[in-house]
């Protein structure tokens, strides 16, 4: 009897098939399944958002989707951010303004910062603070987060311009 | 060999701000923290927790979980071996008995807090290990629990333990009760100090057990081979106190374990000790398997860290003219489950900032039914301080004494005796008052309703103790620098600057790492901001061998005496023919023609004791409806001695201050009368978010320590400690009302606003 379902979908822009437990969350086979382990787990339950990815353009916690409802979407994690050998200007930004310390958190960081630019290309800060609010640091007091959030916004945009 | 300008103040490394070389693998989810090691034909063990915070285990059947399809084996209490007692030293922790270690890891006879490990299985895959746990059958007799300091300490208290020793964690205790050591600290004529004083004021204060709050859980794999070799991976602040605590409690030889230490996720004082490593390695012996264990965010909030609830009461005398003449402390702490919490820390720190002639301190180490406490960032400091600088600020206030000024009175100086006896260090503690007297924060003005300002100043100490290092010289001049050194926060970099600084080549030429436990000699774990000050002084010896024998193979080269060589930065110059020059990247390269590669290592001790100050000043608006406390404005003034990557340092004061803030406002373990805890996840153990802070601003002071070469001072713990009593403060000349419960949260806040 066979226990894992199929499901097929697409990570970081590739089409990927995977087998998984219905009960493992998306985090879990993002990590155990495919190897992915840029996504980190910090509480399982939905409250520290070290697992932050986006499915389909809206900014999820990993552990709290199930693997199976995957399905047909579309799911970019920390992996993606970095083409080619060139960093996101997110990554750039945090590394030149030391936007993380011990670094468990800092994938969720970026993912959840790069919801926030592309709904928000001009965040003010309380902005920041409040697209960052989901995700948990104890290591920075998040000063030094948001002022790289907001240097790469100011990228981006001159990027763009 | 001549060196020259060296540890000159013309630096070209220390004090710059190079990216650090894990930042790469950490922004692209490359880096390798516990939870993403992985080894083949691996099994994963989970561990069933008690539910009752105190009860005799009357017996344990895993017959059902044995039987569950991909369970592999069961380890319960018995499993462990039985040691002696054995008083080992746990570092910033103090001494432990290894036996609380043992039980700690895994319950025997009795569990003794909601959340004690007392059976575990390892299973083909998490989600079976956990549903096995859930068929073990444990019948317990449940006992009364204590969960509080006052009653483990009233006099009619059941002893928790049978074999209690008092004070065997720190010295032997001369007053103790059922469950309470005494450590007493003092010095004058207490009677004669407050005889002296024109007022004298007494309050109580009381502090909630809380949490470090690491990110990352606890997180293992351990092998245990057919030989015996036990290899454990996993994020540790100290690789060679898991293997020294693990081979005591499996009484095994030392030399059987070898640790690899990979990234930690967080750790803050939490991560020094073993949980689950002696539970793992008797499940992989048992079944030739490496097996990995997690806990889940809820087994981390029920038992591990947590940092002491404490109950506070101070006295203190003060002449009119705002001398202090005399204090009189009273410090009980919990100990957690075992004896051995961190309050001899703010016994020899909570008052010695200032001079106060006459002075008694009695701290009592208390266990109560409550997880075994740990170190947390300046373990027990924030909470002493709490109560010691708002007192403080009273008397101040009572004189009418600007608050910088009062201090400024009574201020301990270079020079000066400090409680436990010993003279203070070189530090300017007046540099540190006056910076905040003149900065523009403290002369702003502060208008609006329900708004006031707050000033804490704090002293601690820096850890010296052992590290070891080892620099490699490459033949391509590039060189490998390692250490024992957990990195939590960059100090790979600060290492790396500390030799290139030395060896006066560029940073980037040096590639760090932490090794493991059998590459690199002893050392103490990265605790009491510890790291970039002791192992710095290390790595900055080891780099001078290195530039002697480097310059002794430049004297082979040009056969001449090797003290005819001089080194600056990096260049290698003939005394005697100052055509003859070579670059490091040169000589390296002919190191093989002149007797082979240089490598370096070293073990040193470095003194402890090395003062630490700080101050913080912050502003507040407090909601009279809602009790709420909001942050309008947060400056930290820290003497770090040298910054030796002003960055790194910034972001370890502004995280040590919200962390403090955290503890301040929010932060609180609820355990109800039965001692279960009721907020075990990071929703309801609320700690500060981005969207509760403003900016964090940041004055560094730079008063050298003599002790390090360039001047070092750790910067790791300081800033936790007086966010608290600032808050307090800044609550009270918002409105009137002096909080004495921590956390200050609006439940609090509007009770004391009612009694006003």
């Amino acid at each position: 009897m066979s226990t894992k379902t199929h499901v097929a979908t697409t990570i970081n822009g590739e089409v990927t098939e995977f087998l998984c437990e219905p009960r493992q969350s998306l985090l879990e086979v993002l990590r155990d399944v495919l190897f992915l382990t840029g996504s980190k787990e910090g509480c399982n339950d939905g409250n520290c958002g070290a697992c932050s990815v986006i499915v389909d353009g809206v900014l999820i916690n990993s552990c709290c989707m199930l693997g199976v409802e995957a399905q047909n979407s579309s799911v970019f994690t920390v992996e993606s951010l970095a083409s080619e050998g060139d960093l996101h200007p997110l990554q750039k930004a945090f590394l030149e303004e030391t936007g993380l310390q011990c670094g468990i958190c800092t994938p969720g960081f970026l993912m959840s910062a790069k919801a926030l630019l592309e709904k928000h290309p001009k965040p003010d800060e309380q902005q920041i603070r409040y697209w960052l609010a989901s995700n948990l640091c104890r290591c920075t007091g998040y000063d030094k987060i948001v002022r790289s959030v907001m240097k790469a916004a100011d990228v981006v945009a001159e990027d763009k311009a | 060999m001549k060196n020259r300008e060296n540890f000159s103040d013309k630096m070209r490394v220390v004090g710059t701000r190079p990216v650090r070389p894990d930042g790469l693998d950490k922004v692209t989810g490359r880096a390798r923290f516990s939870d993403d090691f992985h080894l083949s034909n691996i099994l994963y063990g989970k561990v069933l927790r008690s539910p009752h915070a105190h009860a005799r285990i009357i017996s344990i059947d895993t017959s059902k979980a044995e039987a569950l399809p991909g369970v592999h084996a069961v380890v319960i209490g018995s499993d462990f071996p039985l040691i002696d007692h054995q008083m080992v030293s746990q570092g910033e922790a103090g001494l432990a008995d290894m036996r609380d270690i043992s039980d700690n890891c895994m319950a025997k006879d009795k569990v003794l807090y909601d959340g004690h490990a007392l059976a575990s299985v390892a299973a083909d895959s998490p989600h079976i290990a956990e549903e096995a746990i859930k068929l073990i059958e444990v019948e317990y007799e449940p006992l009364l629990p204590l969960m509080d300091v006052c009653s483990a300490m009233a006099v009619d208290a059941t002893p928790i333990h049978e074999h209690f020793i008092p004070g065997a964690f720190i010295a032997p205790s001369e007053e103790y009760s059922a469950n309470a050591s005494t450590i007493k600290m003092g010095q004058g004529d207490l009677k004669q100090g407050f005889t002296e004083a024109d007022h004298i004021i007494e309050r109580e204060f009381t502090t909630e057990t809380i949490h470090q709050g690491y990110i990352e859980s606890h997180i293992t794999t351990v092998n245990y081979d057919i030989n015996g070799q036990i290899t454990i991976w996993t994020g540790t602040q100290g690789q060679f106190e898991v293997r020294d605590n693990l081979a005591d409690v499996l009484d095994i030889p030392v030399g059987k374990i070898k640790v690899i230490p990979l990234e930690v996720g967080g750790a803050f004082g939490g991560k020094d000790r073993i949980y689950l490593e002696p539970v793992a390695a008797l499940l992989s012996k048992k079944t030739g398997r490496p097996v990995k264990m997690s806990m889940r965010r809820d087994e981390v909030l029920r038992a591990t860290g947590p940092s002491p609830g404490s109950y506070i009461r101070l006295k203190m005398g003060v002449k009119s003219d705002g001398t202090l003449t005399a204090a009189d402390v009273h410090l009980a702490y919990e100990a957690g489950a075992y004896a051995g919490g961190p309050v001899f820390l703010p016994v020899i720190s909570c008052t010695t900032r200032y001079n106060i002639p006459n002075i008694r301190i009695n701290g009592f180490d208390v266990i109560v039914n409550k997880p075994k406490t740990r170190p947390y960032r300046a373990p027990g400091a924030p909470q002493a301080m709490f109560a010691v600088e708002q007192v403080i600020d009273e008397l101040a206030q009572l004189l009418g004494i600007d608050p910088v000024d009062f201090r400024m009175k009574n201020l301990t100086k270079t020079g000066d005796r400090l409680l436990p006896g010993f003279p203070c260090q070189p530090i300017d503690t007046e540099m540190m008052l006056r910076t905040v007297k003149e900065h523009e924060h403290y002369n702003a003005p502060l208008d609006g309703p329900n708004r006031g300002r707050g000033l804490a100043y704090a002293m601690w100490f820096n850890l010296g103790g052992i590290s070891s290092a080892r620099i490699s010289v490459n033949s391509d001049g590039t060189v490998q620098l390692s250490t024992a050194s957990p990195d939590m926060s960059g100090t790979r970099m600060t290492l790396s600057m500390q030799a290139a600084e030395v060896l006066g080549i560029d940073v980037r030429e040096i590639s760090a790492n932490v090794s493991d436990s059998e590459s690199i000699g002893f050392s103490m774990p990265t605790v009491g901001s510890r790291t970039t000050f002791a192992t710095g002084i290390v790595v900055c010896e080891v780099a001078e061998e290195v530039l002697l024998q480097m310059a002794a193979r430049a004297a082979i080269l040009w056969e001449i005496d090797p003290e005819q060589v001089l080194v600056s930065k990096g260049l290698f110059t003939n005394l005697s023919n100052s055509n003859q020059q070579m670059s490091f990247k040169e000589l390296a390269g002919k190191m093989h023609e002149t007797g082979g590669p240089i490598t370096v290592h070293s073990t040193k001790t470095a003194p402890s004791f090395i003062p630490l100050i700080g101050a913080h000043l912050v502003d507040v608006e407090v909601d009279p409806e809602t009790g709420k406390v909001e942050i309008l404005r947060y400056t930290a003034f820290q003497d770090v001695g040298k910054a030796v990557h002003p960055d790194y340092v910034e972001g370890q004061m502004q995280g040590a201050a919200v962390q403090g803030i955290g503890m301040a406002l929010n932060e609180e373990l609820f355990y109800d009368s039965e001692g279960t805890l009721k907020n075990a996840s990071l929703l309801d153990y609320r700690m500060p978010t981005a969207l509760d802070l403003p900016m964090i601003d940041t004055v560094i002071l730079e008063s050298p320590n003599p002790a390090h070469p360039y001047g070092v001072r750790g910067c790791g713990e300081m800033s936790i400690i007086p966010p608290a009593a600032a808050l307090a403060n800044a609550i009270h000349n918002a409105t009137g009302v002096r909080l004495n419960s921590m956390p200050m949260a609006p439940h609090k806040v509007c009770a004391a606003l009612n009694q006003q």
